[in-house]
């Protein structure tokens, strides 16, 4: 492409993502975004202007240098590029996809003040599946063997992201995962449609490939302890078994036939593929023509009603008790559920279930409103008196969040943990109060984010490095 | 990978799989059991470990055929492989020495008492085992409980065999006879446990029941296995899976149990047919 001018490069509009017809994806679980062609990708590449104290790496978690990065793309040179995001983001393929970007890294882009910001997320996306696709994801260098063993219990983006900065630091690492599948959230939680598989499981071949040894049907506190993993030979443990137990509301009815966590009705539909059912044997409640009730407004919920809406639902809700400007899901996956056919009823509450023969029948909804700030910021939801109603519908899925696990509470009290059973861990190194033990992602800071959860391996990563080559860290 | 080291039929349609897995073996106690996947692209479904022998590194798993997956499961033989294997879950069998202890299994659910019934006797226990069975062929362990129990009765609903009518029948007159029972463990079909719950709610005796709901994971990260025990929510795969038996809501966990009704029907029916054009 020739060279052109900073003002006509501020000209090109943001380039759209091509992506799936909504009507056709309602009833398909193949991804909704098409991604970027080359063409698409320079031209929105031009549109960053190299800005000489660039804001945008200050919105990302992790740092990463958008501003050379982009610069890459827009000389054409995609590996180079995907390098340069690896130097700070080990899995940009899924972060590209995933990351609420729009509150990081474009939400502080110098052009968003004025027009619309550099489309940071799909240049990102774009570069990773080019590397995947074309070369295959590069394996890097691996430096020698220093003998020591690192244990990671939890193989989702934190679990993941530390074993690939280990292994090549030289130490040997064996990532200890629940489930028979590698991958934590990324696996069981975010659909194909927004994240397929095979990227997680490309990520995943390419760790096995430089050496780390995966132990899937491992439950750490059950199989062995943490302690035992010590005196199997390992010389430090990162604990990252992320945010797994279910919220419910704690409503009269929520035992019924059709009332679902989000955890389960997703790993159901995800982990065990129950969309193919009967040709993959684990079913899920039939959604065909019925109507579904997800309760809560995140990124979580927004799945759970798209996947119903695609498992055949005739009428799919989100029942949030804020405002719709409260929703915390991604704007993105709100407006691709509206384009799918979901319908938002905001500010109910729901108090009740009921049923019929142990069936789900009926949700009693309250209408709510919004009183005064709470401790969030948020203006906080307050019941309308006398505004009950009910409402038809046959399935309903809980997804108002995740506590922590805790397994590994009980079978490692040594550790410290904070009021809610979430590890507590140090900012910097992620050692906890016990010596040789680091945690990070959802089970340090609850339910939060992948690049988060990834900054945090990163970080256990350099500080078990050091603790492993004689560094004081306790 | 787990490889199966011996398989064998104990009765029609309930198979012994010996299994080599290691780390379960040694770490497992009476009361706790696995999550299986027969293979790639199968269900997950949980099976109370029987036994174990740290010798062989095995553990031992009873199955009855009920539907798609366990039957699936009983097709296979001793070398066959089973993708996954991962336990030790749940909590172990409370155990103390309670004086004189009944453990009761109906059908497979002897399967799941008889690790119990082992440990109670090791704990100085007077043991008193009633295995049941809808008719003779179906009363199975009986041996094996005669090894380690004091006394031991079959009973069989059509009389084919030891006492004539169901565990309860045989339990009331055990108490009414006057043997002092100190501790009832019952483990078997929904109707059966509530039959023993009822039996024994009058006298007052302690009672433990192992439910069975339907499971995913098996570690409190879904939800989908949980119970009423004491007007409160329970996840029995991590809470228990054995509670007390007077305290527990059968019928939801019935109602619950039925949730996949028809599309098991349909796994199954899908199944067969597939077997079938096999032979
Ligand atoms: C449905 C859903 C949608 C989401 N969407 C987004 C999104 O769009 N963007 C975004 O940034 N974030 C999103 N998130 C949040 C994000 O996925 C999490 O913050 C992130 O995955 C946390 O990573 P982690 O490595 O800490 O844990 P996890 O990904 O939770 O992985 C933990 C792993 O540890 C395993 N484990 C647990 N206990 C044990 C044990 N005792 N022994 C061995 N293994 C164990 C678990 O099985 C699991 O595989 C979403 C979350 C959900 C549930
Ligand atoms: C903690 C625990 C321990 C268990 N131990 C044993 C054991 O040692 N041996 C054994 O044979 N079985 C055991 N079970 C029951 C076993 O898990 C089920 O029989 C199995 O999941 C059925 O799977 P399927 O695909 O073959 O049948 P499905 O097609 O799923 O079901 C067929 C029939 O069985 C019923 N069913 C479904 N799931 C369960 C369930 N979890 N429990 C009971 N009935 C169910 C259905 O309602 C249906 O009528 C145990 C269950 C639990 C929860
Ligand atoms: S990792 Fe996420 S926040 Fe950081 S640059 Fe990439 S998309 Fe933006
Ligand atoms: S702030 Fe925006 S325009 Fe400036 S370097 Fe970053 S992406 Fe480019
Ligand atoms: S089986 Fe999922 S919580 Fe018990």
């Amino acid at each position: 492409m020739e060279e052109m001018s900073k003002k006509d490069r501020m000209k090109i509009p943001r380039q759209k993502m091509p992506e799936q017809d909504s009507f056709e994806r309602s009833s398909n679980f193949d991804e909704v975004n098409l991604g970027f062609t080359e063409e698409l990708a320079r031209m929105e590449a031009l549109r960053c202007i190299q800005c000489p104290k660039p804001s945008c790496t200050t919105g990302c978690p992790v740092g990463v240098k958008i501003r050379d990065f982009i610069e890459l793309v827009s000389k054409g040179d995609y590996l180079a590029a995907a390098a340069k995001i690896k130097e700070d983001n080990a899995l940009p393929a899924v972060c590209g996809r995933v990351c609420p970007q729009e509150e990081q890294c474009e939400s502080v882009c110098i052009l968003g003040k004025k027009g619309e910001s550099v489309g940071i997320g799909r240049l990102e996306r774009f570069v990773a599946d080019y590397e995947r696709n074309t070369s295959g994801i590069r394996t890097p260098e691996v430096k020698a063997k220093t003998g020591k063993k690192v244990a990671i219990v939890g193989s989702g983006p934190a679990g993941l992201s530390c074993a690939g900065d280990l292994i090549q630091m030289g130490h040997d690492v064996t990532v200890f995962e629940a489930l028979h599948e590698i991958g934590g959230v990324l696996v069981y939680g975010i659909p194909q449609f927004r994240l397929p598989k095979e990227i997680v499981k490309a990520e995943v071949e390419a760790l096995t490939k430089l050496g780390v040894d995966f132990q899937t049907n491992s439950i750490i506190g059950f199989t062995d302890t943490v302690d035992e993993l010590f005196s199997n030979g390992y010389d430090a443990v990162f604990i990252a078994v992320g945010a797994g137990l279910p919220y419910f509301l704690n409503i009269p009815g929520e035992n019924l036939n059709g009332v679902y966590s989000s955890n389960e009705f997703l790993t159901r539909v995800n982990l065990m593929k129950a969309y193919k059912f009967p040709e993959y044997d684990t079913p899920v409640f039939n959604c065909k023509d019925k109507n579904v009730a997800v309760f809560g407004g995140g990124n979580t919920a927004m799945d759970a009603v798209r996947t119903a809406k695609r498992l055949g639902a005739k009428k799919a809700y989100i029942i949030y008790r804020r405002s719709e400007v409260e929703l915390p899901a991604r704007k993105e996956e709100v407006h691709h559920a509206k384009q799918e056919g979901v319908e938002f009823l905001v500010l109910e509450n729901p108090i009740e279930f009921i049923g019929e023969n142990g069936w789900l029948k009926q949700v009693k909804l309250q209408k709510m409103e919004l009183g005064e700030p709470d401790a969030s910021g948020r203006r906080r939801p307050v019941a309308v008196e006398g505004s009950e109603h009910l409402m038809d519908i046959d399935m309903a899925v809980v997804a108002i969040g995740n506590g922590s696990n805790p397994i590994i509470q009980k079978t490692t009290p040594d550790i410290e943990y904070n009021k809610r059973g979430n590890i507590v861990a140090d900012d910097i190194t992620m050692k906890t109060s016990k010596k040789g033990v680091f945690a990070g992602g959802d089970i340090v800071t609850g339910g939060a984010t992948v690049i988060l959860a990834m900054g945090a391996g990163r970080k256990a990563a350099k500080a078990i490095d050091s603790y492993l080559s004689n560094k004081e860290i306790w | 990978m787990y490889k199966i080291k011996h398989a064998e039929f104990l009765a029609p349609n309930i198979k012994k799989f010996i299994i080599e897995a290691p780390k379960i073996a040694q770490k497992r106690r009476a009361g706790q059991f696995v999550i299986i996947r027969v293979k790639d692209g199968g269900e997950r479904i949980p099976l109370t470990i029987a036994d174990s022998s740290l010798e062989d590194n095995t553990i031992t798993i009873i199955v009855q055929g009920v539907g798609k997956t366990t039957k699936e499961l009983n097709s296979l033989s001793s070398g066959d492989f089973i993708q996954d294997v991962v336990g030790p879950l749940g909590k172990p069998s409370h155990i103390e020495h309670f004086g004189t202890a009944v453990s009761i299994g109906g059908g497979v659910g002897t399967a799941i008492a008889y690790p119990i019934a082992v440990a109670l006797k090791q704990a100085g226990n007077h043991t008193i085992s009633i295995v049941g069975g809808r008719s003779k062929e179906f009363v199975i362990l009986e041996d094996e409980l005669k090894k380690v129990c004091d006394e031991v009765y079959p009973t069989t609903d059509d009389g084919s065999y030891g006492f004539h009518g169901f565990v309860t029948q045989k339990l009331k007159e055990l108490i009414d006879s006057g043997t002092k029972v100190d501790f009832v463990l019952a483990i078997g079909p929904i109707p059966m446990m509530k039959a023993v719950a009822e039996t024994t709610r009058p006298y007052g005796i302690k009672t433990v029941v192992s439910l069975n709901p339907i499971m995913v994971d098996g570690t409190g990260m879904c939800g989908g296995c949980r119970a009423t025990v004491d007007n409160k929510t329970v996840f029995v795969c991590v809470d228990g899976p054995e509670f007390d038996a007077h305290k527990v809501d059968f019928s939801l966990l019935e109602q619950r149990n039925r949730t996949y009704r028809t599309d098991e029907q349909l796994a199954l029916e899908k199944h067969e047919c597939r077997m079938n054009n096999l032979h």
